[in-house]
């Protein structure tokens, strides 16, 4: 009983502490960030762009590419699904720019007041069926995906892929039985590319992006789940010279050739 | 582990005091800002809801199975580390307390490349008509594979203490290994196989990555209720929220049940000695 006095106050003080380094890493301004936006709207500076996992290949080119042509920029990426990101930015993340895999999750954050003006649509994308090279079950067809002892795999339904899906079955009257329900559409590509599954639902250009390890089949009845994708400067940028600057290279001539290479549609 | 409650002196410099407060503020932090998130009006129709029950009846159901797989396998492992010298036992035990280290995603691929369709195992196996990808029994092979070194580790630490004294007198008394085993080794470490029991099967209740990779994602067959969390995440934050608590809730009594059995069950083998 003598000794509490002593831990108790040191208690006190580690709390106290804790405090203080809490509100000493929230409160780091970045002093240098805005200072420099002169005459001219030559962009520089370091700029963090969120983006829809599905777009990793595309962003990372189309920044490098920016990072060569505009030297003194940095764009860093982050790649997560959209609304691992929303929940992000909303809690504070530094992002400078959001792209979206859906245009639900941008709605989202326009929602919470956090972009910069109006968001506006860079890429579109459907759904192909994606089987390994062998395609066991022989699947030619959307309609095939219900025949009985095909294993799918698909996206579940509070995903933007199997958001899609419900729509393409809806729309085909085609109801699917699937073995698993994935939350993301990796997640999905990669019990195909492992030959666990006999298909699997996945985008366009995940199946391009997989290359030889899985085979595409397209289906007409894609058209009815067609996904658009949209970017915006997030509110909070501390560089939105930048920032608008880099949405515009998205949106442009060259972000277009990019994306279409890519297998993505123009909205 | 010892409550040595007659002297005052504990030798601990104060400042100590503080950096451990910091220490246990950083993990008890984290789960006071859970709970003051969550939305406790529709506490109880989140976690009650049909899908929640059926994500919490699998993950119960698994994590039973497979303790028991740890428990079936776990003991014969833990006596041979523990009793008998033989060449690559170090090895032998680093491997199987591999999955406590790896990341449970790295897990899930190699049992997927194991006991998949196109695996080792799995192409055998279905020959025989038998198919484990995406099904329950694919979720409690992922949960028993991670949750295994936890009993090894708990007996062999219990067996190494215990000794085999014991053992010795009552072979030398004319009963054979089988009876020691029975009515000698495991009545001893009884305590340390329940704490080792208890934390495998928290430890399968969390199981996410290796299930995530190698059972997949379905209602009631392989998605429990980490993987039941990690999908409302993306629609319905106050009931991931709503359901991590749940999955604190089950974890906390479990382990402070192994802490109490340790307790009550550590003290007249410490007198023992």
């Amino acid at each position: 009983m003598s000794t509490t006095g002593k831990p108790l106050a040191a208690v006190l003080v580690a709390g106290a502490l804790a405090i203080s380094l809490a509100g000493c890493a929230s409160g780091t301004p970045g002093p240098a960030a805005s200072g420099s936006a002169s005459e001219v709207p030559k962009p520089s500076g370091t700029i963090t762009v969120f983006a829809a996992a599905s777009l990793k290949a595309t962003f990372t080119k189309l920044a490098s590419d920016f990072e060569a042509k505009n030297p003194g920029t940095k764009i860093t990426l982050n790649f997560a699904g959209s609304s691992d990101l929303v929940t992000q930015i909303t809690q504070g993340a530094p992002a400078d720019v959001f792209a979206s895999a859906d245009t639900k999750n941008m709605t989202k954050l326009s929602d919470a007041k956090l972009i910069d003006g109006t968001a506006s649509n860079f890429a579109t994308n459907v759904l192909e069926i994606a089987v390994p090279p062998s395609n066991p079950a022989s699947i030619s067809s959307f309609s095939d995906l219900a025949k009985p002892g095909v294993k799918v795999v698909v996206c579940a339904p509070q995903v933007p892929c199997g958001a899609a899906t419900d729509k393409v079955e809806q729309a085909t009257g085609t109801t699917l039985t699937p073995v698993s329900e994935e939350s993301s559409v990796t997640d999905v590509l990669g019990k195909v590319v492992s030959g666990e599954a006999d298909a699997g639902l996945v985008y366009v250009t995940d199946v391009k992006t997989a290359g030889d390890k899985v085979k595409g089949i397209p289906f007409a009845e894609s058209d009815k789940a067609v996904n658009t994708y949209p970017i915006a400067t997030v509110g909070t940028s501390r560089n939105k010279d930048l920032a608008a600057a880099f949405v515009a290279t998205v949106t442009g001539s060259e972000g277009k050739k990019v994306l279409n290479d890519a297998g993505f549609g123009t909205p | 582990m010892n409550r040595r409650s007659g002297s005052g002196y504990t030798g601990i410099p104060a400042w100590i005091y503080a950096i451990a407060s910091a220490g246990a503020l950083f993990v008890l932090l984290p789960l006071v800002a859970m709970v003051a998130k969550v939305n406790w009006p529709q506490f109880i129709p989140l976690i009650t809801s049909e899908s929640s029950l059926t994500a919490l009846g699998l993950s119960l159901r698994t994590s039973a199975g497979s303790t028991a797989l740890c428990i079936i396998f776990g003991v014969p492992l833990a006596l041979v580390l523990a009793r008998t010298p033989f060449p690559g036992q170090r090895l032998l035990r680093a491997f199987v307390l591999l999955p406590l280290v790896l990341p449970p995603v790295v897990g899930g691929i190699a049992l997927l490349y194991t006991f998949g369709r196109q695996g080792l195992l799995g192409k055998n196996l279905e020959l025989a008509g038998i198919q484990i990808a995406f099904s329950t029994t694919a979720v409690v092979l992922a949960q028993t594979f991670v949750a295994l070194p936890f009993l090894v580790v708990s007996l062999e630490g219990a067996l190494r203490t215990a000794g085999n004294k014991y053992e010795a007198v009552a072979a030398t008394l004319g009963a054979r290994p089988t009876t020691v085993l029975r009515r000698v080794t495991i009545p001893l470490v009884l305590p340390g196989l329940a704490s080792g029991a208890v934390l495998s099967f928290a430890r399968s209740l969390g199981e996410f990555g290796a299930t995530l990779t190698f059972a997949g994602s379905l209602q009631g067959v392989t998605r429990t209720l980490p993987l039941e969390i990690y999908l409302q995440r993306e629609t319905d934050a106050d009931a991931a929220v709503a359901l991590s608590l749940v999955l604190v809730a089950v974890a906390v009594a479990v382990v402070g049940l192994s802490y109490r059995r340790r307790h009550t069950g550590a003290a007249p083998e410490g007198a023992a000695k």
